[in-house]
C-alpha cells in the first residue's frame, strides 16, 4: 500500500514537471509559420542540381559599357538585371557547355539608358534587344533550335517587355514579337494583360538591402502607427486633372483619409521612412503608373503587413508564396471603405500575417543581396525556371520551321542599334 | 515619377492624335476635300464641342477605339453603369470615359477579348459621402493596436513580469494635483500588474482619495499622523520615515514583486518600468536632476566654455567591465549659499546625496524570514532612525545592480517644484458652483509684496484672478499682479467682492 502512494506521488511529480516545461518552451522561439504556396513549400528549395544554365557571351556594348556610362543603373529598382547577370556569372547552376544547359541566359541591359533625373528611356530598348537576339540566333544555334522558348530573358521594366513606360502605349506595342516564345523574368505581372505572358515568371523590383539593413529598430518597438503610407497621391506633373495617376486609386485614399488618426498618410518623404514602416501594422501599396511597387518588398522586410490596392495584380513568385495569406488584397472601388475593411479583419488573422511575415525565408526572397544567399530571390528565380523543366518536346522546332516573326512590330524597332 | 519625360511625351501625345489617324491627317491637308474628310472635320468639332462640355478630352480615346487594331482588352463592356457611377460623388467633374464610349461602340475585331476589368483610362476618384473618421472604427482599430502590442510584448519583452509596487509619500498642497496626476497616468499606462502605495502626511484626505480613485489602480492609502513641515530639511526626513512605513506594509503584506519609489514630482519613462523587470534582489537607476532656479543659468553664464550646462545625474558609475564601481552624485558647490530652506523659497532646491526615487528592490528582502534573502539586507523593524537613502537598508553597498545599460540610460528625472504654503487653491480643484462675475479684491488675505521677487516673475500663487466669468453687462476687469498695482480698477461697477477659493 505505501508503494502505490509513493508511485502515485512520484507520478504527479513527474507531471508537475512536464506542466512546468511547456511554458518554458513556449515562451523561448518567436512563432513563425512555414510558408507554402500553391507550388508547395518551395522557398527554402535549391536549384543547384536541378537545372543548368548557359550564360551568352555578348560584346560588352550589351552590358558592361552601359553600366560603365552611367552607374546609378546599379541603385535603381531595375537594377535586378545586372545583379542576376552577376550571379549567373560565378553561380554553380552555370555551364559552359551549352549542350547541357536547360536554360540559356542573355545578358542585356535594357533598362539603363537613364534621364538626368535617374529614371529609364524605354525608346531603345526594343532595338536593343532585337540585336542582342539576332547576335546571339547568328553566332550560336541554340536560338534558331527552339526560337527562344529554352531562353529566358530579364525585362524589369515597368510593363516588362511591352517596354513602354505609359500603359496605353505598352499594350499597343505589345509583347515584343521576338520574345514571344522565351519566359520574360519581369517585375510586372497583372492579370489578362497583354504585357504579361503565361509562363513568366514575376520578381520584385530592386531594393538595396543593406540600406535596409541599417534601418533596423529593436524588434520590442510597439507598432503603434494603424495604417502607414508615404508617397505621391497626385500626379501633378504628368496628370494635372487627376483620375489617370492610380486610375484614381491614390487619390481616393488621401481624399477619404487624409483627416483620419489611423492614417499616417503624406507625400513628404522622412529621414524615418524606414522606421516608421517598422512601427506601423498595414503599410499600403496601391498602384502607381504601373502596379508594382518596391513597398511591398519593403512592407516584408519590415514585418508590416502589405495591403495591396491593385486589381488584378501578380506578386512575385505568386506560386511560391501565398500572398492572400500574407498580404490584405483590397479592390480599387472599395478604397472608400479602407477602414472598415482594416478594422474588421479579426486580431488571431493579424497575428497570424505578422507571423508568416516574420519568417526570415519570407523576408530573404524577396532580396537582391550580394553575394547571394541562399533562399534569396535569385535562388527563386532559378527555382521557378527549374520548375517548369522538363522542356515539353514541342519547343523543338524542326529544322527550317519558322514561328517567329522577324519583321512584326513598329517600323522604329527595327533599325539596328 | 517620370517626370520630364512623360510630360515631353504628354505634348508630343497631343499632336500625336493628329497624326495617327489617318483620315483626319488627311483632312487637314489643303485642298484634298471630300465628302469623307468634311465628315471627319465635323465629327471632330462635335467631339471637341462634347470635351467643352464635360471638361476632359475624350476625343483621342474614342479614335482609339474605333480605329485601333491591336487586340485590346481594354473596351469590353464595363461592370460599372452610369447609375452606379453616380453614386459616389467625384471631386473633379470628371467620369469615367466608359457611358460614353458604350455609345459609340462598334463590333469588335475577331481577336478574344479578354474578361479584365482593369480598364485604361480616366477614373472617378471615388470619395464617400461622409469622408470622415468612424469613431467606432477608430475604437476598434485601437483594440487592434493593443492586440497587436500585447503580442509584441509578450514575444520580445519581458518574459515572467513581476507586479510593480510603487511607493509615493504626498501631502496635500497646491501643486498635489498636478504632481500626484502626472505620475498617476504614467503609472496607468504601465503594462505591467501594479499596487500603488499612496503615503500622506497629516493623515488621509479626500482631496488625495479622490485625484488616487480615478487611476483605477489597486491603491493602498495610508495616512501618516504628522504634518509636512516647512522646510526641505524636514521635509526630507519625514519623506523618509513614510517611506520606510510603507516598506513595512509590504512586509506585512506578504506583497510580491518589484518595490520602486516614485516621489509624486518626479517624471518616468515608460523604458523605466521595462528596465527594473530585470532587477535581481537590489538595483539602482540613473535619475536625472531637473533643478530650477534662475540662478542656475547666470552662474552657468559666467563659467562658459569649461562647463556646458548638462543635466546633472544621480546614478551607479561602473568601470571599463561594466561592474559597479561608484555613484555619481549631486555637486552642491556651485549652489553654496544659494539654497531654498523652506519649501516655499524661490531658490534652487537641491537632491539628497542619493535620492530614493533611483534604488529598485525585490519585495522579498523585506519579507520576514524569507528562505533566500540574502544575508545583506536589514531587517526593517530594526531601524527606527532616519535612514536617508536605500543604501542603509543594506550592509554591503557593492551588491548593487546598476540597471538601465550600467546607468548609461536615464530613465527618470527628479525635479522639486513647490507653491507658497500659504497659497490657496479650490478643494478638487472644482469651481462649484461656476462664478458669475470675478473681481479682484482690494484687500488680499496675504502680503503682495513676498520677501524677495524676481522683477519678471509672477508669484504663482493661488487663483486670485478671474478665470471663469459669464459675461453680463458689467466689465470685468484683469488685473495683473505686479505688487504695485493694487488699485487698479477699471470697471465701472463694483459688486460685492467674493473669492470662490475662500472656504
Amino acid at each position: 500500500m505505501g508503494i502505490w502512494r509513493w508511485v502515485f506521488i512520484g507520478i504527479l511529480f513527474l507531471a508537475d514537471f512536464i506542466v512546468k516545461i511547456e511554458p518554458f518552451k513556449l515562451g523561448r522561439s518567436q512563432p513563425t509559420e512555414r510558408i507554402s504556396g500553391s507550388a508547395g513549400d518551395v522557398l527554402e528549395d535549391d536549384p543547384v542540381g536541378r537545372l543548368k544554365v548557359f550564360v551568352y557571351e555578348l560584346p560588352s556594348k550589351y552590358n558592361k559599357k552601359i553600366l560603365q556610362k552611367d552607374p546609378r543603373c546599379l541603385n535603381h529598382m531595375f537594377a535586378a538585371e545586372i545583379y542576376m547577370h552577376r550571379f549567373l556569372l560565378s553561380s554553380p547552376v552555370r555551364t559552359l557547355n551549352p549542350e547541357e544547359a536547360d536554360w540559356f541566359y542573355t545578358p542585356v541591359y535594357t533598362t539603363c539608358d537613364l534621364t538626368p533625373n535617374g529614371l529609364p528611356l524605354p525608346f531603345k530598348s526594343p532595338r536593343m534587344m532585337r540585336s542582342a537576339i539576332q547576335l546571339i540566333s547568328s553566332n550560336w544555334p541554340y536560338w534558331n533550335r527552339t526560337e527562344g522558348a529554352d531562353h529566358f530573358f530579364l525585362v524589369p521594366h515597368d510593363f516588362g517587355a511591352c517596354f513602354h513606360y505609359q500603359e496605353e502605349k505598352a499594350i499597343e506595342r505589345g509583347i515584343l514579337p521576338l520574345l514571344q516564345r522565351a519566359t520574360l523574368v519581369q517585375t510586372f505581372g497583372q492579370r489578362n494583360h497583354v504585357c504579361l505572358k503565361e509562363g513568366s515568371i514575376t520578381i520584385p523590383p530592386y531594393a538595396p538591402p543593406q540600406k535596409m539593413q541599417t534601418h533596423l529598430i529593436p524588434e520590442k518597438t510597439p507598432r503603434s502607427i494603424f495604417v502607414y503610407f508615404r508617397g505621391l497621391f497626385y500626379d501633378v506633373g504628368n496628370d494635372p486633372e487627376g483620375g489617370y495617376y492610380a486610375r484614381g486609386a491614390r487619390a481616393a485614399v488621401w481624399e477619404n483619409f487624409k483627416d483620419n488618426p489611423l492614417f499616417d498618410i503624406s507625400t513628404e518623404h522622412p529621414t524615418t521612412y524606414y522606421e516608421d514602416m517598422q512601427r506601423a501594422v498595414f503599410c499600403l501599396c496601391p498602384l502607381g503608373w504601373a502596379p508594382w511597387s518596391p513597398r511591398l518588398v519593403e512592407a516584408v522586410i519590415f514585418g508590416c503587413i502589405p495591403v495591396i490596392i491593385a486589381d488584378d495584380i501578380v506578386l512575385p513568385f505568386a506560386d511560391a508564396i501565398p500572398w492572400e495569406e500574407i498580404g490584405v488584397y483590397v479592390d480599387e472601388k472599395d478604397v472608400p471603405n479602407l477602414d472598415t475593411i482594416l478594422t474588421s479583419i479579426p486580431p488571431e488573422v493579424i497575428l497570424r500575417k505578422q507571423r508568416l511575415l516574420a519568417n526570415p525565408s519570407m523576408k530573404q526572397a524577396m532580396l537582391f543581396p550580394q553575394p547571394a544567399q541562399p533562399g534569396d530571390a535569385f535562388h527563386q528565380v532559378l527555382n521557378g525556371l527549374a520548375r517548369k523543366l522538363p522542356h515539353d518536346k514541342s519547343v523543338y522546332l524542326k529544322p527550317g520551321e519558322r514561328v517567329l516573326n522577324w519583321t512584326a512590330g513598329p517600323v522604329g524597332d527595327l533599325k539596328p542599334w | 515619377m517620370k517626370l520630364s519625360a512623360l510630360h515631353q511625351s504628354y505634348l508630343s501625345r497631343r499632336s500625336n492624335s493628329f497624326r495617327s489617324s489617318g483620315p483626319l491627317d488627311s483632312a487637314s491637308d489643303a485642298g484634298y476635300k471630300s465628302s469623307a474628310a468634311v465628315f471627319w472635320l465635323i465629327l471632330h468639332g462635335l467631339c471637341c464641342l462634347i470635351s467643352l462640355v464635360l471638361g476632359f478630352r475624350f476625343s483621342r480615346l474614342v479614335f482609339f477605339l474605333l480605329f485601333s487594331t491591336s487586340s485590346s482588352n481594354l473596351y469590353t463592356p464595363p461592370l460599372r453603369s452610369a447609375a452606379e457611377l453616380a453614386k459616389t460623388l467625384d471631386v473633379h467633374s470628371v467620369q469615367s470615359t466608359n457611358p460614353v464610349a458604350n455609345n459609340l461602340q462598334l463590333p469588335f475585331p475577331n481577336k478574344t477579348a479578354t474578361n479584365s476589368r482593369v480598364i485604361v483610362g480616366r477614373h472617378g476618384i471615388r470619395i464617400r459621402p461622409w469622408p470622415h473618421p468612424d469613431p467606432v472604427e477608430v475604437m476598434k482599430a485601437h483594440q487592434i493596436l493593443e492586440r497587436v502590442q500585447k503580442e509584441q510584448r509578450l514575444q520580445f519583452g519581458v518574459k515572467d513580469p513581476r507586479t510593480i509596487i510603487v511607493v509615493t509619500p504626498t501631502y496635500v498642497r497646491t501643486f498635489q494635483a498636478l504632481h500626484l496626476t502626472g505620475v498617476m497616468h504614467s503609472l496607468m499606462v504601465v503594462p505591467y500588474d501594479l499596487i500603488w502605495i499612496v503615503m500622506e502626511a497629516g493623515g488621509v484626505s479626500q482631496e488625495t482619495a479622490s485625484l488616487i480613485a480615478k487611476s483605477g489602480l489597486k491603491t493602498i492609502h495610508v495616512g501618516f499622523n504628522q504634518r509636512m513641515p516647512n522646510s526641505w530639511d524636514e521635509r526630507h526626513k519625514l519623506e523618509s520615515k513614510m517611506r520606510l512605513h510603507a516598506l513595512r506594509i509590504v512586509r506585512e503584506k506578504k506583497l510580491d514583486g518589484i518595490v520602486m519609489f516614485a516621489d509624486d514630482s518626479n517624471m518616468h519613462s515608460m523604458e523605466l518600468f521595462d528596465e527594473i523587470q530585470n532587477v535581481k534582489w537590489f538595483g539602482a537607476i540613473s535619475v536625472g536632476i531637473l533643478t530650477t532656479s534662475a540662478n542656475i543659468a547666470e552662474s552657468l553664464d559666467r563659467k562658459e566654455e569649461e562647463e556646458n550646462p548638462r543635466m546633472p545625474i544621480q546614478g551607479p558609475a561602473c568601470n571599463a567591465s561594466n561592474m559597479l564601481a561608484g555613484w555619481h552624485t549631486f555637486n552642491i558647490l556651485p549652489f553654496a549659499g544659494k539654497t531654498a530652506v523652506n519649501i516655499d523659497d524661490r531658490l534652487t532646491v537641491l537632491p539628497r546625496k542619493l535620492e530614493w526615487s533611483g534604488f529598485v528592490l525585490n519585495s522579498r528582502l523585506l519579507w520576514k524570514g524569507g528562505e533566500d534573502k540574502p544575508e545583506w539586507i536589514q531587517d526593517i523593524d530594526m531601524l527606527d532612525g532616519d535612514v536617508e537613502s536605500p543604501l542603509g537598508l543594506i550592509t554591503d553597498p557593492s551588491v548593487v545592480e546598476p540597471l538601465g545599460s550600467c546607468g548609461r540610460q536615464v530613465l527618470l528625472w527628479w525635479l522639486r517644484v513647490e507653491a507658497r504654503t500659504d497659497s490657496k487653491f479650490p478643494p478638487r480643484w472644482v469651481i462649484d458652483p461656476p462664478l458669475d462675475i470675478t473681481i479682484p479684491s482690494k484687500r488680499t488675505p496675504w502680503p503682495d509684496a513676498p520677501p524677495e521677487l524676481p522683477a519678471k516673475e509672477k508669484p504663482e500663487m493661488g487663483i486670485q484672478d478671474p478665470i471663469v466669468k459669464h459675461v453680463t453687462k458689467t466689465r470685468t476687469s484683469r488685473s495683473k499682479h505686479r505688487s504695485k498695482r493694487k488699485h487698479e480698477t477699471r470697471t465701472d461697477t463694483q459688486t460685492s467682492t467674493r473669492h470662490a477659493e475662500q472656504n
